[in-house]
Parts: C-alpha cells; structure tokens; sequence
C-alpha cells in the first residue's frame, strides 16, 4: 500500500454506516501506553527511541488484527503528506513536528492505528462510525490485548497505567464523539450544553480547526479524567449522555421543520447554491456551507445527494487532501479555485 | 459579522472563553485583536497549568528544600518534571509519590485508579460488546465511590463520607439482588 491510495478510500468511520450516524458521525478510543522498562519519549534518547520502534514494529506485525498495517516512518513525509494524515485524523498535530523517530500504524479501512513515540510510547486509536463506543472499545481491547503478548505496559496498581503527562494517568483512555449539531445551535442551545455537560465531567470542543471554534457545527464531545472511573463506567456515561445529546438535536430539527420552514430552507438552499456557482471559497466558508446543506438533507429539504458522499467532501477539500488530488502543491489561493471546482463537479454528480 | 470592539472593520478572530464555566464570545478584527492581545492571557500550555498544580506539600518542601528530589531511574528532578509537566520514566512515578497523592486530586478528583489492568480479562467482554455492559460499568461505579469514600475519611469530611456510604451500600443492594 502507498499512502496516495488512501486518498481514493473512504475512511471506516466517515461512512454513515453507524447507529445515529446522521448526527452522531463517528466514535473513537483511544489508549495512551508505555513499555515497561524504557523512559518516556521527551526523555529519551535517539537509541531508545529506536528500541521502541522496534519492539512496536514486531508485536504490530504479530498481531492478528493488525499484521497487514502500513507502516510510515515520519520522517520521511513531505509536509503535505503529513498535513494529510492529520487531516484523516490518523496522526496528530503534534506527531508531525520533529519527526525523527516518530512512526505511525495505519491498519485496513483506517479503523485502527498507532502512533509510536508520541508523547507517549504508543497511542493506539480506534474509529467507528456513529455512535459505537462499546464496538470501537471491542477492537481496541483485542489489539492492545495481542500487543501485550510481545510487550509489558507500565503499571502500577495505585495508579493504573503510567503515562507521560499526568492528565493521562490510570485508564489513559480517551473515548470522544464526533457530532454534528447545527439545530441545538441554532436555537441557541449550545452554551447551555457545553455547560452542563462539562459538569458532568466530559469536555465539548469544535471539531475542525483549532481550539475551541466550531466550524460548521461539528463538536467532539469527550471524558476529562481519567482517573478513579474505570473504563465500561467512561464508556458508558459517555454513550447515555451522547444519546440525550442526540435526542436533543432531533427535537430541535423537528421545532426547526415545524416553526422555522422557510428559514432553514432558505438557509439551505443558499448555502447549495453558493457551492454550486462559488469559484474561489475557503475551507472554513465550505465547512459552514456543507453544514447547512447536511441538516437540509436530515430535513428532507435537500434531495438527491448522498450523505455518505457529502462526509468524504469534508476531508477532500482540506488543504493537503485538495493538493493530493491536484498531484502538485498550490498556493492557498490556488488552492481556494481548486476547492470550488472540486465541490461544483461533486455536486453535479450527486456528491 | 463587524467587530464586537470597533465596530467597523469585520470580525475575522472569534474568542470563546469559558470562565467557571460560563461561555462568552467575543467576535473582533485582526486590528483590536492584536491591540488586546497584549492585555490578554494567550493559551496556556498544559506544562505551565501544571507546574501550577503540582507545587510539593509544604512539608515536604521545607525539609527537603536543599536536597533536590531526583528519579533514580531516569535522573529527572521534580523541578524538571513540574517545568515539563511530563514524568521522565515510570519510576518517577515512585520518586515524587508523595507530591503527586495531591497533583491527581485535583485533576481528577481522585488519586486512585479503577478500571483495567494489565493481561487479564477486560472489564467488557467482547461478544458482549454491541450492548453496554451494566455489570461493569456498576462494578466501575462501585469502586470509584468506594475510593472517593477512601478519599473523603482521609480529609475529614464526613458528611460527604455519609452520603458516599448510603450510596454504595445502594448499589450493592441492587448488584445482589
């Protein structure tokens, strides 16, 4: 496999496959570990940074659930590429910098993959569309549980598992969902919701671009501790508060059809038509624009496109994605007339 | 959408700021954004909130203030690791133990793991997997009150020791029956 080819899939979990999957995109896990026995990454030097590449590389290849992974050492990347795979959410924004040493596992269908010497030694992720924790923590505890038969984790029973930064320590597990929330913040509810279900110990966040700004309404919604919850009780009071999230979306698109018609229609339709005729837009006007047209195919308003088709439209015209596509770098305004034709000529196609 | 400050230029820069979590935003344009931008507090990095955190308990500082606390294992001092925010090694994890009791109190409100552990079974079993497993999420819970009892006799407070109490004894009640 060579990386261009992932351009030409569609990733697991962008397939609207899943339970709820028109509001709740995707779930992920994912496991901060460290071998026993070796320091941690910022610390060590390049010989053991080696090591672990090494250790991980064979208990990858081993496993059953992993053992046709494609391997990518970091430091042999262009930027594009690397922008690439964090535009698929395979690696991190931090695991492109200073990429000596860094490796990353990408396993079939982008379901699984594994950072090695991030911050910690391994970062193991799991994706799955809609709301399927419980099945994407099923995958995840099968791979982790063939990767210990080649490596020890470090562990202390007070403390559970031990990971570099603090904030990790015990479960070193993050389980987050992708929502896509454009009625509840529409009607103004949103504040509210980030509100109340940051007391309940989860964080909210935007989903595209950085720090706390929503593009396009897209949200990740995710557990804060970890610690003194064990792992089934996280997953659990996640998915239930995600599920009243969801039934709070549903409500809200129903009071919007009842009450709101013809605004949200006319929201919609000029969002389609600014997609259909633009010939220079932006990322972040698209994701907006893209946003509408999605709740307007949840509403019924919009007819004849497929939504599974629309979700692969928000990676392809990402920066490093349009650039793969176009097989040579482009200026961002270059890029802004490549994103416009790009969106016209998969719009005419029925997305 | 024009600048929340000048009101003339458009607003290009969109603040969200949740303070004891009451979430403002603030809408601005690159001119007012640069001239508040010294006024304002840019992201903090997590290094610099836990240096913050993870001060020694004051006896601990004042008979080891000349003494340096370093990890055997890898050499890391506990200055280093509250510069860093980041441990060297698993053994630092054992050398600054007495400092960390309240660093985890305060980021997770417990200083006690509950959940898996290494190379036995996992908490949910995996042809149980489709559905949430109700066993182990109340095996979970139970053992998450039970440490935050732990933790509320250690602190002496005991009314939420009692109101811990009632709730276990509760859950348990409900695992028998």
């Amino acid at each position: 496999m060579k990386l261009d080819d992932l351009i030409n899939q569609t990733s697991e979990w962008l397939k609207g496959t899943g339970p709820e999957s028109d509001i709740a995109i995707s779930s992920r896990i994912r496991l901060a570990r460290n071998i026993d026995g070796f320091t941690f990454v910022d610390w060590s030097d390049d010989k053991t940074k080696q090591q672990i590449i090494e250790l991980s590389k064979e208990a990858v290849f081993s496993s059953s659930c992993m053992k046709d992974a494609f391997y990518i050492d970091m430091s042999v990347l262009s930027p594009i590429d690397k922008q690439f795979l964090i535009e698929r959410h395979l690696i991190s924004r931090e695991h492109a910098i200073e990429t000596e040493r860094k490796a990353v596992f990408i396993g079939n269908g982008e379901i699984a993959s594994i950072m090695v010497n991030e911050e910690d030694h391994l970062r193991l992720q799991v994706m799955q569309s809609g709301i399927a924790l419980y099945e994407a923590w099923a995958i995840m505890t099968k791979l982790e549980k063939e990767l210990e038969r080649k490596m020890k984790f470090a562990f202390s029973d007070e403390w559970g598992y031990l990971t570099a930064c603090p904030t990790n320590t015990g479960t070193g597990l993050r389980a987050s969902v992708m929502m896509h929330l454009p009625a509840i913040v529409m009607t103004a509810q949103i504040n509210g919701l980030i509100k109340a279900v940051s007391k309940l110990g989860l964080t909210v966040r935007g989903f595209f671009g950085e720090g706390t700004e929503a593009v396009g309404n897209f949200f990740q919604v995710s557990n804060q501790v970890t610690m003194g919850h064990g792992e089934a009780e996280t997953i659990d009071n996640l998915t239930r508060i995600i599920n009243q999230i969801i039934a709070q979306e549903r409500g809200s698109r129903d009071f919007l059809r009842e009450k709101k018609k013809d605004t949200i229609e006319d929201k919609v339709s000029r969002a389609y038509a600014t997609l259909e005729s633009a010939h220079i837009i932006t990322s972040s006007e698209t994701i907006d624009l893209l946003s509408l047209v999605r709740l307007g195919i949840g509403l019924g308003m919009v007819k004849g496109l497929n939504r599974q088709k629309l979700n692969d439209l928000f990676i392809l015209i990402q920066p490093a994605h349009l650039q793969k596509l176009a097989g040579k770098e482009l200026s961002p305004s270059e890029r802004d007339i490549k994103r416009a034709e790009l969106i016209k000529s998969r719009l005419k196609a029925g997305v | 959408m024009l600048c929340d400050i000048c009101k003339k230029n458009e607003a290009t820069v969109h603040l969200t700021e949740v303070v004891n979590e009451d979430v403002s935003e603030l809408h601005i344009c690159e001119k007012c954004a640069r001239a508040k931008g010294a006024s304002m507090q840019q992201h903090f990095g997590i290094a610099e909130l836990l240096s913050g955190l993870a001060d020694l308990p004051v006896d601990m500082v004042s008979r080891k203030s000349h003494i340096s606390i370093k990890c055997p294992g890898c050499g890391m001092s506990y200055d280093n690791f509250k510069k860093m925010g980041r441990f060297g090694c698993a053994k630092c994890y054992d050398a600054f133990k007495r400092a960390l009791y309240p660093l985890f109190k305060k980021i997770h409100g417990t200083s006690c793991h509950i959940g898996k552990e290494p190379m036995k079974s996992s908490s949910i079993k995996l042809n149980q997997a489709a559905k949430p497993d109700k066993a182990s999420a109340v095996k979970d819970r139970l053992g998450g009150l039970k440490a935050k009892l732990l933790d509320a006799i250690k602190t002496e407070e005991f009314e939420q020791a009692a109101v811990l109490r009632d709730k276990i004894k509760m859950l348990e009640d409900q695992k028998n029956r």
